[in-house]
């Protein structure tokens, strides 16, 4: 089975901060990573090709520099890697981003399994994969942490609040991977130097053919407007003392609340 | 491009090279540059002290919105009726309503979606849409984004608001992407642009690090999935009837494209649900060991709690996966949360400042867990947890 993977590079979100005076980003040497959901979504990719045969390909949509994450999915044991990089993409929301990445999706030889990470770490909307589902109009299972294939038909177990929900669907069919879902394998040394000479192609707006009015801004109906910190609206009361004591404070202090 | 630098006001202060959060901003020659790795995410462009970051919104062209009419909440259902989150939606969607002054429906849909709609009738909305049919009985993305997209394109909603439930972000991105117009993701705040007759919509992004606030300008509807437990719900006016709309709606099971073949409540398994848990009781590596979990668990059954988790605790299998609360476990809003020996980490942080109190148990005074608790105590979890449990029990009456 023929397999695609959308990976994103993202920044690692744990180093970003606002800066409260300017009320902007303050990254100072934050390193780009693979979002983390997205090396669930390649290692469940491989698994399933060392099961059922076929091919693991990467798609990015991103900068240049995005070949990277790329080159990481490559040395994890991606069969082929593409970067999906112009200019016109910039700014795109989640339509745009899953019209272009659906449309690049197009252009690859095969499919019958496209996989995405559950959300990404900055963005944050877990939109792009339902997205790209519906551009394509195939079936999709979200947080998903277990599949199975048998033939042309997935089964895939959902990770619900308080519950386990398992469909089953017709391929080819979208998931987006839980953390649930395995663990990521690390790239081995040989798997990293044969990724360092493998080419990936940069697909732009004209390969992949696609409408320069549906991508980048032009075709993002949503506009970040503003950009702000978090505000923290109270202040931390510490309770102190002796064990006992301080637990009596906090379970009175609760109950005044009307927490408990 | 759309973004560039004015090389007459630069004055090289470098402040936008570090508020760059793709790291797209070079200094060449003593002034700014923005190479190809711009995303065009706007981070930079309110840092500059002399406005020297030239942002180029693409053209507006003037679009016909007052066709739209109207706010809609996509209803979802639970256990015994409507789920909470609908309410809330409902409560928020009114408010909107009256500010546009305007109208709120509301969308059921189920195999018993006719009582629901009868039901809600009494409490609030304008309208109630609702099909119902038994292949609408369980949520599935294919059927519900038929249905809905097909109202929606029928009546034409100016604005349509879903739970950012798993519910509501498997559906809505879909139903956007179907009707071509904007979904603004996990929205914390809603609130009208009387001028423009805009939906402002204020949303956390990076993990909880920093908020946005979004519009879809040229679109209709305008759209937003909202997370739960931050609006107030609607109080119920029973006065109030609502009109009552039956959609008509057909199914070949045949033709859907997913078959549901279990749904199981897994407990065994360790499947907690953290989600609507009213109080979160976590522990973290502070606890020292994995059998030390039990005075966590003792706390939250004197609680009637449920027990969550930090990473490296489920990494090191102290304790199952699903407790594992954070920016890649869960995203948590309870009404109390209290952190036992965890530090505070913004990766922990981005799954659970939302609770309305937070309460840290830390020996180090200056875990950043501190920074946004309620109420901090500085103690030994191992003296202060069970000390705790003990009145919990004494006051409450339980265990
Ligand atoms: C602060 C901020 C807030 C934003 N809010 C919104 C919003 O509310 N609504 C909106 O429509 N847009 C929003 N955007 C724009 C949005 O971040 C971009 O469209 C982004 O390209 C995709 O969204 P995401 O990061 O949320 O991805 P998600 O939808 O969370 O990503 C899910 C999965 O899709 C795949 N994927 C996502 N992007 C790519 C890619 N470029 N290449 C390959 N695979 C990919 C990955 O598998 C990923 O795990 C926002 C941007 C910013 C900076
Ligand atoms: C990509 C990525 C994703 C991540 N996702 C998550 C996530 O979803 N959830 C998550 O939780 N983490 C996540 N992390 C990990 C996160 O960065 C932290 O490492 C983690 O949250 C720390 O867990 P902790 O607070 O239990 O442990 P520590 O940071 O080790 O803190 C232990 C705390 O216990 C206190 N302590 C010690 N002894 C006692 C005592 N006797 N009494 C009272 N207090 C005591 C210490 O003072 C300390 O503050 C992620 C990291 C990365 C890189
Ligand atoms: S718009 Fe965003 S990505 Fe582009 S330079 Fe400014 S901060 Fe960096
Ligand atoms: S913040 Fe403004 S003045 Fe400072 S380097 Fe950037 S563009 Fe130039």
């Amino acid at each position: 089975m023929d397999i695609v993977v959308c990976i994103k590079q993202v920044p690692d979100t744990s180093e970003v901060s606002i800066d409260p005076e300017t009320n902007t980003l303050v990254r100072e040497g934050v390193p780009s990573i693979i979002n983390p959901y997205d090396e669930n979504a390649i290692e469940v990719g491989l698994q399933l090709k060392e099961e059922h045969g076929g091919t693991v390909t990467a798609l990015s949509m991103g900068p240049p520099q995005a070949e990277e994450a790329l080159r990481q999915a490559l040395a994890m044991g991606c069969d082929e890697a593409i970067l999906i990089s112009d200019r016109a993409f910039a700014g795109s929301d989640t339509l745009a981003t899953s019209y272009v990445l659906a449309e690049a999706i197009r252009k690859v030889d095969s499919y019958d399994l496209i996989i995405c990470g559950k959300q990404a770490f900055d963005g944050d909307t877990a939109q792009v994969g339902p997205g790209i589902a519906e551009q394509l109009g195939i079936p999709q299972a979200t947080y998903a942490v277990d599949v199975k294939v048998d033939e042309n038909r997935i089964a895939v177990k959902r990770l619900l609040a308080g519950s386990f929900e398992t469909i089953e669907m017709k391929l080819p069919a979208l998931i987006t991977a839980d953390k649930h879902m395995n663990v990521p394998r690390h790239a081995g040394l040989r798997g990293v130097m044969a990724a360092r000479k493998k080419e990936i192609p940069t697909w732009t707006l004209e390969d992949i053919e696609a409408d320069p009015e549906k991508c980048g801004l032009s075709g993002s109906p949503t506009t970040v407007v503003e950009i702000f910190p978090p505000q923290r609206s109270h202040k931390t009361e510490r309770l102190e003392g002796e064990a006992q004591q301080v637990a009596r404070q906090l379970v009175e202090k609760l109950r005044e609340a009307q927490l408990l | 491009m759309n973004i560039y630098i004015d090389a007459e006001k630069c004055t090289g202060c470098q402040l936008c090279v570090k508020a760059c959060p793709y790291s797209a901003i070079q200094m060449a020659e003593g002034l700014a540059t923005i190479t190809e790795a711009c995303t065009l995410c706007g981070g930079c462009v309110s840092v500059c002290p002399v406005d020297a970051i030239i942002w180029e919104a693409p053209a507006v062209e003037e679009v016909d919105t007052s066709d739209y009419q109207g706010v809609w909440v996509i209803g979802e259902v639970g256990e015994d009726g409507l789920a909470g989150v609908t309410w809330e939606l409902l409560g928020k969607g009114r408010e909107l309503a009256e500010d546009l002054n305007t109208e709120l429906s509301l969308v059921v849909l189920g195999d018993e979606a006719g009582e629901l709609a009868q039901k809600a009738a009494q409490s609030g909305p304008d309208r109630v849409f609702y099909a119902e049919d038994p292949a609408l009985a369980c949520y599935r993305t294919g059927t519900y984004t038929d249905v809905i997209s097909g109202l929606i394109n029928k009546h034409k909603p100016e604005i349509v608001l879903f739970g950012a439930t798993e519910q509501g972000r498997d559906l809505a991105p879909r139903i956007a992407v179907r009707i071509k117009t904007g979904l603004t993701a996990d929205c914390t705040g809603l609130e009208i642009d009387p001028e423009e007759r805009l939906l402002v919509q204020t949303r956390p992004a990076f993990g909880g690090n920093i908020m946005a606030r979004i519009i879809t300008r040229n679109h209709r509807p305008q759209m937003a999935t909202v997370r739960p437990r931050v609006m107030q719900r609607l109080q119920s006016q029973p006065e109030h009837g609502a009109e009552i709309v039956e959609v008509p709606v057909s199914f070949n099971e045949t033709s859907i494209m997913t078959r549901i073949i279990d749904i199981a409540h897994d407990e065994a398994a360790g499947q907690v649900n953290l989600q609507d848990a009213e109080i979160i009781v976590s522990g973290g590596r502070g606890l020292k060991k994995p059998e030390n979990f039990a005075i966590i668990r003792e706390l939250a059954d004197a609680l009637g709690a449920v027990v969550g988790a930090s990473r490296p605790t489920v990494d090191d299998g102290w304790i199952a996966p699903y407790h594992q609360v954070g920016q890649t476990g869960s995203t948590v809003q309870p009404r109390l949360y209290i952190a036992c020996g965890i530090s505070g980490a913004v990766q922990h942080l981005a799954g659970m400042s939302g609770a309305d109190c937070i309460v840290a148990i830390n020996s180090d005074p200056a875990a950043p867990i501190f920074e946004v608790a309620h109420y901090g105590i500085v103690g030994d979890v191992f003296e202060v947890v069970p000390a705790l449990t003990e009145i919990v029990r004494e006051e409450l009456g339980s265990g």
